[in-house]
């Protein structure tokens, strides 16, 4: 055993375990049995649909073997945690699903396997919102993850948010060094926010989306969640990447992220998009955008206001597109060939179908699959479905027309509140979505974005900003939130506040 | 070389309706794999043993395209002369049945691959008819559903699910069963020749579903019926006739057709109502967001173009130029293309290239057809060769032996795949070319018949063919029958003079 205590190993980031790792003053095995307590002690906020581990114990061994045969892998011994929308062969992926609650895949999802190859040790699967619709964990069918970070004055349990809630939560609570997310309207970016992480977004097409359950495929995206913008960019060059077996994925090199984050913005072009100044922003948090612009400045950067004029169409037409495929994606849980069947006689197939979707799917899910089936009718088509896509062209052409006028970035706010709390969400379904609604215009429009923990609102929660950039330009982007996370000096949630319900 | 024909109003017993039928053909895609995966196409396999995870619709699986099954489609799309199009692209048909793993069938509906193609059809009599093609696209195909293996259960096969398949759509040109059955064979045997589909009915793998109505000569269209579940030729047949009846019962009792899919029962020889309109389903078709637009250069396209093979119709052109066959003979001989090989390999091994051809044409597909047929053999299994054929034809343009003696020869060729003349010489069949010993028989011949030659000579002239009848007869069968025909004819003038 090392000289590290374990609450020592559970802070180190990734590039410092990495360093120590190699150097062997500590060992992977070491490393996860500090990870593995911490799981067990965190256990009430509900982090984990599925541990590994046995599985990971065993990982750790061989990642040590290889520490000591001198030929370690880019990520050995790492503890990481996936979303449980991502397939791992032999192991339970229910998607926060009733209706996935038995399946096991008999494959993992390109980003498990390049991550797996990469070596890092799975430690299990998070919590997220069915079928990752949802800000907040709430439309779990294994129940809300719980935020680690609490108001010390009300005591009141907040949501993680979501979808990536159990993955952001888990980092943030010192679970897992680092964790996978998804995000199609903001679900990497809105959690990483609410739980005071670095969440990215990569560009669309940059990391497959084979093995991922689908939600909506023409916006799904797998990305990481980790405590510094260094961990990002290290685990990231590991995810991304052509695969043939993902027809939207883009043959594009990736870099080795890490050897962009020099921190300095000498000669970069910042834009602050006037339409994200929303009337509904909280003051906490149109303070720190403020701050972000300065810091930024400070970094060398050049900062002037731009327009995006589509902005405010984002969101619904968000609400059409991501619904309609979804309502198709989804239609394959049917109980016929795997997942939970309903169970009792059934009439016939159509009662079976009935019975079985309107059972296994909780009301968020049945709200989107309807919306989505309605926006799809015919009759109904043109003015919906067919009118979405176009203003999503347009919102692209916005970003499109900002970047070839030489701006390199876009700085907003990641989401217009912190963390709500668990006990008093929103009741209106509208005012949910409405945590989507700096996050979706990027998504719609592929593009890659990260949200940099910069500072807390004046309960003393995490609030996070967003750097948005052109497509494939995750290297510089990294960079750009590297200097933010210089200049705001975020310090992550102490491990001795985390908060773990009774 | 379009004729438009009077059309439709000749059908069953009224004159005074005109009938309009649009086809709709599903077409397998001759191809190892699926459209979108890389499983087996075998037909055939046991139940479930050719799925990948990708047809299972498992979650997290994603389609990728197969380039193979889009050549297929381009080439066809070229074959029917239609526009092929450098941008197409997948659109998703939604609807839920147990045979479908994903709930959609992945389809193009808003950008087929092909558009306004054509076939010529043409009849026996020589004319033509052209029906235009409204569009070919590229879709999948699902799983086969059995709901009669077990009193209270249905098993699904996935075997079949995301096989490629081209669906290929004629505009409502076609008049009554007659032109619809000229069109699929015509389309079959395109398919066939240039080797994107094997379009064999009985597995399935071409399918034709009827879209059919009627109206007042000139007058607006009628509401129409599509009968499905057609998997015959003669069904086919069957189901437009009824349909046909069904209809114009109904609207010369001044009541509605209602727009309908209907299942043809071949057991009842009937069609019955599937769903209506109303139970129709909303497919709401949307683009498929895990598929990318195929975009096609078009050079490639003209490659391809430059790279297909003769198609039948160019092919029964040049048999007609060529070798002086008639449109019947040429048809018959290139509707399937391996005939039109065997012709073609025969040609080759030809002594005669005059009189060679037609002879061989008419064997082939006279006494060459007729015993393939009798044992039930597809052409490339026949034990006979288009070069032993060949030989056997030369041997009669040489006179070695005479046509009756060849179609003894062919029997043993067939049954010892032994060489023709081998089996001349084997079996003494050698053709009697000795004029005098023609002639004494006949002689012979004649003075055995006093009653019958004074009958002939009375007017009754049938009466020669006995004589040469008679006359080879006594010669084993081998006489040159055009010999013992003028020697006859000289001894039988000379006996009435």
């Amino acid at each position: 055993m090392s000289n590290f205590s374990s609450s020592e190993l559970l802070t180190l980031t990734g590039v410092e375990a990495l360093g120590l790792l190699k150097k062997r003053e500590i060992s992977s095995s070491e490393l996860l049995h500090a990870y593995l307590s911490q799981i067990e002690k965190t256990k009430n906020l509900n982090l984990f649909i599925t541990q590994t581990p046995e599985e990971a114990r065993r990982n750790a061994q061989e990642s040590d073997q290889r520490y000591a045969q001198g030929n370690p892998l880019p990520l050995d011994g790492l503890p990481f945690a996936h979303k449980d929308l991502f397939c791992t062969k032999d192991i339970l992926t229910t998607a926060a699903s009733e209706i996935l609650s038995n399946f096991t895949p008999c494959y993992d999802a390109t980003v498990v396997a390049k991550l797996k190859e990469a070596g890092v040790t799975m430690v299990g699967k998070t919590n997220a919102d069915e079928f990752a619709m949802g800000s907040s964990t709430l439309t779990s069918h294994y129940g809300p993850s719980i935020n680690p970070w609490i108001c010390a004055q009300d005591q009141d349990p907040l949501v993680p948010g979501g979808s990536s809630g159990g993955s952001t939560a888990a980092v943030a609570a010192y679970a897992a060094l680092a964790s996978s997310g998804t995000d199609t309207g903001g679900s990497i970016r809105q959690p990483a926010s609410y739980c005071g992480l670095v969440g990215i977004k990569p560009t669309y097409g940059r990391c497959s989306r084979y093995g991922i359950i689908a939600f909506a495929s023409s916006l799904d995206q797998a990305g990481v969640h980790t405590r510094t913008v260094d961990d990002a960019a290290l685990f990231l060059t590991h995810m991304a990447g052509h695969d043939p077996k993902d027809a939207t994925s883009v043959k594009c090199d990736v870099p080795h992220y890490p050897d962009f984050l020099t921190g300095c913005l000498k000669g970069i072009r910042i834009g602050i998009p006037k339409e994200y100044h929303h009337a509904q922003l909280d003051t906490d948090i149109s303070h720190l955008w403020e701050k972000g612009i300065e810091w930024v400045k400070s970094r060398g950067a050049q900062v002037e206001e731009v327009s995006l004029p589509h902005t405010a169409l984002a969101l619904p037409t968000y609400y059409i597109i991501a619904p309609a495929e979804a309502s198709s994606n989804l239609a394959r849980y049917d109980g016929v060939r795997f997942g939970v069947r309903h169970k009792g006689e059934h009439e016939d197939l159509n009662e079976m179908y009935e019975q079985t979707r309107g059972k296994g799917f909780g009301a968020e899910v049945r709200r989107r699959v309807l919306l989505g089936t309605y926006v799809l009718s015919s009759g109904f088509y043109d003015a919906y479905f067919k009118k979405a896509q176009r203003v999503r062209s347009l919102i692209a052409q916005d970003f499109t027309q900002v970047f070839s006028k030489g701006i390199d970035f876009l700085l907003t706010p990641t989401t217009p509140t912190p963390a709500f709390s668990i006990k008093t969400p929103p009741t209106d379904p509208l005012a949910m979505y409405f945590n989507d609604v700096f996050s979706t215009p990027s998504s719609l429009a592929g593009l890659p974005a990260i949200s940099v923990p910069a500072g807390l609102s004046h309960k003393n929660l995490p609030l996070g900003l967003q750097l948005i950039g052109s497509p494939f330009s995750e290297g510089p982007l990294l960079n750009a939130a590297k200097a933010l996370e210089l200049e705001a000096n975020f310090t992550p949630l102490p491990l001795q506040n985390v908060y773990i319900p009774a | 070389m379009t004729s438009p024909r009077p059309t439709g109003s000749s059908v069953g017993t009224s004159t005074s309706w005109e009938v309009v039928i649009g086809l709709e053909v599903h077409a397998q895609i001759v191809s190892n794999s699926k459209l979108f995966s890389s499983a087996s196409t075998q037909f055939a396999g046991p139940p479930n043993t050719q799925v990948s995870f990708v047809d299972g619709g498992f979650p997290g699986q994603l389609p990728t395209l197969n380039r193979f099954c889009v050549e297929q489609a381009v080439r066809t799309g070229l074959a029917l002369d239609g526009q092929v199009h450098t941008v197409s692209s997948f659109d998703r048909k939604n609807y839920f049945y147990a045979d479908l793993p994903t709930g959609y069938q992945i389809s193009q509906f808003f950008h087929p691959i092909m558009t306004g193609g054509h076939l010529d059809i043409e009849f026996d009599h020589g004319e033509s008819k052209r029906i235009r093609i409204n569009r070919l696209h590229l879709e999948q195909d699902a799983g086969k559903s059995f709901h009669d293996q077990h009193p209270h259960k249905s098993y699904i096969d996935l075997n079949r699910a995301g096989v490629g398949l081209m669906e290929i759509v004629s505009e409502p040109d076609l008049s009554n069963a007659e032109e619809a059955i000229l069109y699929l064979k015509k389309l079959r045997s395109l398919l066939r020749a240039i080797g994107s589909c094997n379009a064999n009915m009985e597995e399935g793998n071409f399918r034709a579903d009827v879209n059919i109505s009627l109206r007042r000569p000139g007058g607006a269209l009628g509401t129409r019926c599509e009968i499905k579940n057609v998997n015959s030729f003669k069904f086919i047949q069957q189901a437009i006739a009824y349909e046909i009846d069904r209809q114009k019962t109904l609207l010369e009792a001044s009541q509605p057709v209602v727009q309908e899919t209907r299942l043809y029962d071949p057991s009842l020889g009937e069609t019955r109502s599937m769903r209506s309109k109303e139970e129709a389903h909303d497919y709401r078709y949307f683009p498929d967001p895990d598929l990318l637009p195929v975009i096609l250069e078009p050079s490639w396209i003209e490659e391809v173009r430059a790279s297909l093979p003769e198609l039948p119709a160019a092919k029964q052109k040049r048999f007609m130029e060529t070798y002086g066959l008639v449109y019947y003979e040429a048809h018959l001989l290139t509707e399937d293309v391996s005939v039109a090989h065997f012709f073609e390999d025969g040609i080759k091994h030809l002594d005669d290239p005059v009189a060679g051809p037609k002879l061989l044409s008419s064997w082939i597909l006279g006494d060459f057809f007729a015993k393939l047929n009798k044992e039930n053999l597809s052409i490339d299994a026949s034990p006979v060769t288009p070069s032993m054929l060949a030989a056997l034809i030369s041997l009669i343009t040489k006179e070695v032996i005479s046509g009756r003696i060849a179609k003894e020869v062919f029997i043993h060729m067939w049954e010892t795949q032994k060489d023709p003349l081998q089996i001349v010489e084997l079996h003494n069949l050698v053709q009697i070319d000795d004029k005098s010993l023609i002639q004494e028989t006949a002689e012979k011949v004649l003075a055995d018949n006093p009653d019958m030659v004074a009958e002939y000579h009375q007017g009754r002239d049938k009466l020669f063919g006995f004589f040469v009848g008679q006359t080879i007869k006594q010669l084993g069968g081998k006489a040159n029958p055009s010999l013992v025909n003028s020697i006859l004819k000289t001894l039988l003038s000379a006996d009435r003079n």
